[in-house]
Parts: structure tokens; sequence; C-alpha cells
């Protein structure tokens, strides 16, 4: 049992996720804002690691990501960042990002890392499920590592019921066919699409991200899940020069 | 074939489906449809009467005297400049919107580069009676101004991209995003043989006609099939990939890519992907990239929006990384001097990116020899460039 599967056999709702991407506003915030979500009771966090060209995300991670990479972030510094956080926190952490950089980092040496630095999970939107399970699924499961997949809402009940079996943790439901970053609006077809997830009975708990953006739609998408992932809008609320405190009057006004 | 796509999608070790679970059940579409759909007779019927009629081919293949004469060689132009729309990339569109008519669609969206892929589209799309969206880099929006008014004027619309280096990597970002937030009515036309499986070889299968007619016109005047070299440019690398079609398993025959080095080489302003890129994952497929040592795709640079993108498609890093073709690179300066000396000898203006094709007979061991160049392009979207160039 790693720290995510922890989490839900504790927790079952209200989970709170956050996304973030390291190296943003300034290179050296990771700790710090991981420091302060934990204190400030969020459930998990979801460290981004930039990519030049991410396709799956609207202009504020693009924005976010753009500048981390001018700030110097690359997955050697985050690494680097993150070698000692298992001495400050246990809260769950996962990284996030597209394959290319890690690609060129080095499946194996990737996940050497990740034991080294305690860390619980990846998600990798752009990596197929077969190479996941050539590449990664071995040394994941010796290691305890969660895998952490996406479904859609033009995910077929098969391929999601394939998924749910290949994960591990949790599975990432995208609420609606976006990008990240569109505002959610909970249509009838949203909740009809939720509803159909839970009829499936998955393994796996569900947590619900994209256009995840106050307390309302936090609620909302906790009615149909163990919890939800807010990325964009905590990325926007971030300020450069009064960290501790943005990051902390964010998650006030969501809990 | 040999250097056929396989069942899982790759050429050698490159290709492959890298997307997000958001667009995989359109993928799944495709790729569980296109080849059952391109296949049936109803379909070739209205592809080959499209392509008859009103793109129409088949293009001719010339023998430019003058320039055989200035080489040694036996130069034979096929003449894609001569297609409706100005370039080959109607080829693809004409077969891509009837694939979309067969699964129905009802819009489309596309990127475009130099905006011969965006003409191509919006044209089909006005044929089709169908909306269309097209993503352009501002860089490209300057640079290629006659056809972004072309497209409006079809009915196409254009929207500018300003991130990254607001050129053709930038576009298909966008359009892959806008494919994501509109999938169900909406049909991504690729504009070249890159993105995910099945697009590469769904692409180059549209393109095939250009070897398909070189087979035959080819055994005409030269009394065989095949040339002993085959010239094309290589931007994502679709006119390449369909004049290299019929002949990838023909070894006698040389075939030869000719990518951008913009600046040069060492210049870091540069599109020569073979030379610069390293194996990684762009747009879909796992192919040749420039990037840096952390996997950041680095912004390429050529004279031509065509060319300006760092990567190629799959199969090119197949053919390149297996030894079964050859890639060189042309600056800028030297494209633009062939494209003024094809223009001279032979009184026609090429594209930019079709003129780096042409600069290149000096390093080839061409001595009577067969060649043929594929001439993707004219030049009149590229009109400004030559202009501000000047030396002619
Ligand atoms: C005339 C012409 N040739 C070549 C290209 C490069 O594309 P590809 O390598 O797919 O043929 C373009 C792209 O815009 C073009 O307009």
């Amino acid at each position: 049992m790693n720290r995510i599967n922890k989490l839900f056999s504790e927790k079952k709702k209200n989970i709170l996720s956050i996304y973030f991407t390291a190296g943003y506003p300034n290179i050296n915030d990771t700790v710090e804002i991981i420091k302060t979500l934990d204190e400030c009771g969020v459930d998990m966090i979801e460290v981004g690691m930039p990519f030049s060209d991410p396709i799956a995300d609207g202009p504020t991670i693009q924005e976010s990501s753009n500048r981390a990479i001018e700030n110097g972030m690359n997955i050697k510094v985050l690494f680097k960042q993150l070698l000692n956080i298992r001495k400050i926190t246990q809260i769950p952490i996962i990284l996030m990002g597209y394959i290319n950089p890690l690609y060129q980092y080095g499946y194996t040496n990737f996940i050497e890392k990740l034991i080294e630095c305690g860390i619980d999970g990846v998600i990798l939107p752009d990596l197929p499920l077969d190479d996941y399970l050539v590449s990664f699924k071995e040394l994941f499961d010796k290691n305890n590592l969660s895998y952490i997949s996406l479904v859609s809402p033009n995910t077929s009940a098969e391929r999601i019921s394939k998924i749910d079996k290949i994960s591990n943790g949790f599975i990432y439901v995208v609420s609606s066919s976006s990008i990240t970053g569109k505002k959610s609006i909970f249509s009838d077809n949203q909740v009809e699409y939720f509803n159909r997830i839970n009829e499936l009975k998955l393994i796996n708990p569900t947590i619900i991200g994209f256009g995840i953006s106050d307390k309302k739609s936090f609620q909302v998408a906790c009615n149909y899940s163990n919890g939800a992932i807010i990325g964009t809008k905590f990325i926007q609320s971030i300020s450069k020069s009064k960290l501790r405190e943005s990051v902390k009057n964010y998650i006030s006004s969501i809990r | 074939m040999k250097y056929d796509v396989n069942k899982t999608g790759y050429y050698g070790k490159f290709g492959g489906s890298y997307i997000p679970e958001m667009l995989y059940s359109n993928i799944e579409e495709l790729n569980k449809n296109y080849l059952s759909i391109i296949n049936t007779k109803s379909f070739n019927k209205n592809f080959n009467y499209l392509l008859k009629h009103y793109v129409g081919r088949p293009t001719p293949l010339y023998f430019a005297k003058r320039l055989s004469k200035k080489y040694g060689s036996k130069i034979y132009l096929k003449r894609e400049d001569l297609c409706h729309t100005g370039a080959h990339k109607i080829n693809n569109t004409v077969g891509q919107i009837l694939l979309a008519k067969e699964l129905k669609k009802s819009k489309i969206v596309a990127e475009t580069g130099a905006g011969q892929h965006g003409v191509a589209t919006a044209t089909v799309c006005s044929l089709m009676g169908m909306d269309c969206i097209i993503y352009m880099g501002e860089v490209d929006i300057s640079r290629q101004r006659p056809n972004v008014e072309r497209m409006k004027i079809l009915g196409a619309e254009v929207r500018s991209v300003t991130s990254g280096s607001k050129t053709l990597k930038d576009a298909t970002n966008e359009a892959m995003r806008h494919w994501i937030n509109n999938p169900n009515d909406t049909h991504y036309i690729i504009g070249s043989v890159v993105g995910p499986h099945p697009y590469p070889d769904m692409v180059a299968r549209f393109q095939s006609v250009i070897s398909e007619e070189l087979l035959l016109q080819l055994k005409e005047v030269e009394g065989r099939e095949y040339p002993d070299y085959i010239l094309a440019c290589v931007g994502g690398g679709s006119n390449a990939a369909g004049i290299y079609y019929h002949y990838l398993d023909n070894l006698k025959v040389n075939l030869v890519g000719i990518e951008a080095a913009g600046l040069g080489i060492e210049s870091k302003k540069s599109a020569a992907t073979t030379q610069l890129g390293k194996e990684g994952v762009l747009h879909g497929s796992k192919t040749l990239l420039m990037q840096d040592e952390n996997g950041q795709v680095t912004e390429p640079y050529s004279i031509s929006a065509g060319l300006d993108y760092p990567g190629i498609g799959p199969l090119h890093a197949h053919l390149y990384d297996s030894k079964r073709g050859q890639y060189l690179s042309v600056e800028d300066n030297d494209a633009m001097k062939a494209g003024i000396e094809l223009s001279r000898l032979e009184g026609i203006i090429p594209a930019i990116e079709t003129a780096h094709a042409f600069a290149v007979f000096d390093r080839l061991n061409i001595k009577d020899k067969v060649v043929v160049v594929n001439l993707s392009g004219r030049g009149d979207k590229d009109l400004e460039t030559y202009i501000k160039w000047g030396k002619y």
C-alpha cells in the first residue's frame, strides 16, 4: 500500500487534489508549494513536469509550463528538489507529464528516481497503455507505484474496465471533452457520464478533474466521485511574491 | 511491403499513437474504419472522379530540358504545382473529406504552415459544404498572406496562433486542442504524414497517387517504370511519401529527401530534423524530433513556412534510420537561388518549400541518370518572400 492507496482507504469523500507546474512561478517554489498545500489540509498533490507542447492543456498551463522551462525546470532539477521531500511531508505525491521529457531522461532512470524520492505515482496522459505494460508495469508493481489513467466522456465502457484493471490508485475522470482550463458547467450530459462511470463499479476509486474551479464545482464533483482535482484555477491564484499566503487563501476558499 | 506501416501502427521503431485519452475514441474510430472505407468501390469512384475532374489529375511528368542539360542528367518534373490550389496538398484533403463524410462528421479543423494545406482544406470544405476552421501561426500568417486571404474567400475561419514559435508546430498543437474540445462532430484533416497512427499511413495512401501515375508516365517516356533518383522536399514529408510510395521496395531507386537547413545546421536556426533530431514523441507519434537534452522541443526555423517543423513523419524517420532513404539539407539562400534557377531555365516559379529539392543536384551522382523531382507546389504564395530576397 502506498500513500495514495492509504489515503483512499481512510477517506472516501471530498478528497482534494491540487495540480501545479513545477518551477512556476519561481524555479525553487516546488517544495514550498507542497509544504503549504500539506499544511492547508489538501489530500493529494500532482506535480506537473513542464513540456514545451502540452496538447491537452489550455492557455494557463501552457503559460506556466513555458515559464517553468524558462526558469530552468526539468526532470533532473525536479528530482533534486524532491530528494528530501519525505522528511517534510507524507502527503501523496504524483508526477504528471507528457512522455517526451521522460523518454529522454530514460524510463528506468525515471522509475528509480521516483522510488528514491518517495513519489507515489504518475499520470502520463500521452503514454499508450501498451507502452505502459511493456516499459513500466513490472517495476511499478514491484515498487508499489501507482499508475493513474484518464478516462473521458468518449471512453467506452469496455475500455474503462480495461484501464481500471491496469491502473492502481484511482481513475482520473476527465469532466468533459476538453483540454484543461475550461470551466465545467455540469450539464445533464456530464452528470449522466459520471453516473455511468459509477454504475461500472470500478475496482479503483475515482477523482474528477478538468474545469473544477471553485468551492461549488468542487462540491458538485465530489457528489459523483471520491474527490476532485483543481489545476488551472489554483495556478492562476498563485502569487509570485506572496506565495504561501496566496496558496493558503485559495485553499481556504475551497474548503 | 517492407517499409509499410505494421499492424500496430509502427514503421520500424517509429510511429505509434501517443495521444491523450480524450482523443482515443476518435483515433480508434479512424483506425477501425479508414482501410475498409478507402478500399470500397464507391469511395474510390468518388475519390478518382474528384482527382481527375476537380484537382486536374493526372499531373504531367515534364522533361526539364534546360535543367537536364545544365546538370548532365535526365531530369523530369512531376507537376504537382499544376494541381488545383497549386500544390500536392489537395490529394490528401480530397481523400480525407470523403472519409469525414463517411464518418458522418460535419466540421473540419486543420493546421497549416505555408497555407497550402489550409487552402486545400478550405477548398474541399466549400466543395462539400462543411464548416472549416484553420489554425495558422502568426508568423506564417504574415509571410503567406495570399493564402490567408484565399482561405477566407473560400469561407474558412482562420485562427491565428500566438504560442511558441508561432509557426506550424504551434498551429498543430492548437488544431489538436480544438479536436479534443470538439471530438464528436469534427474531423481533423492533418496536412502531412505526421500525427498518431493511422494518419501517417492514411495521408501517404492518399498522396500515393503521385507515384502511381509516375509508374505509367515513366514507362511511356523511359521504357521503364522507375527512375534512378527521386527528389522531394520534406517538411512533414507528405509529398515525398506520395512520390516514394510505389518505389519503397524497389532498391534500384535512390530516394532523396531534402530538408530545410534554414540559416545553417550549426546556426540554431534550422529545421533539418534528420541532422539535428533525436528519437522523441511529438503530435502523437514517435519519430525524429529536434529537441534539447531535457526533451523540450526546439523551435525550428526555415525561410519556407511549409518546412518549418521540428519533426518528420515516422515513415521518413524509418527510411532515414534504415538507410533506405538519403536525407540532405539546404540553406535558405541556396533554396532561393534554386527557385530562381528553375524560374529562369524552365519558366516555373516553384514554392520555396519545393525550391529546396532543386538545390542538391550538385551533391548527387546523377550524371546521365534518370531523376524525378517532385515539383510539389507553385510559388505564387511566396512572391513576397521572393521580392524581399530580391536577388533576381
Ligand atoms: C508546396 C509545398 N511543398 C511541400 C510542403 C511540405 O509538406 P510535406 O513535407 O508534407 O510535403 C508544403 C507544406 O506546406 C508545401 O506547401
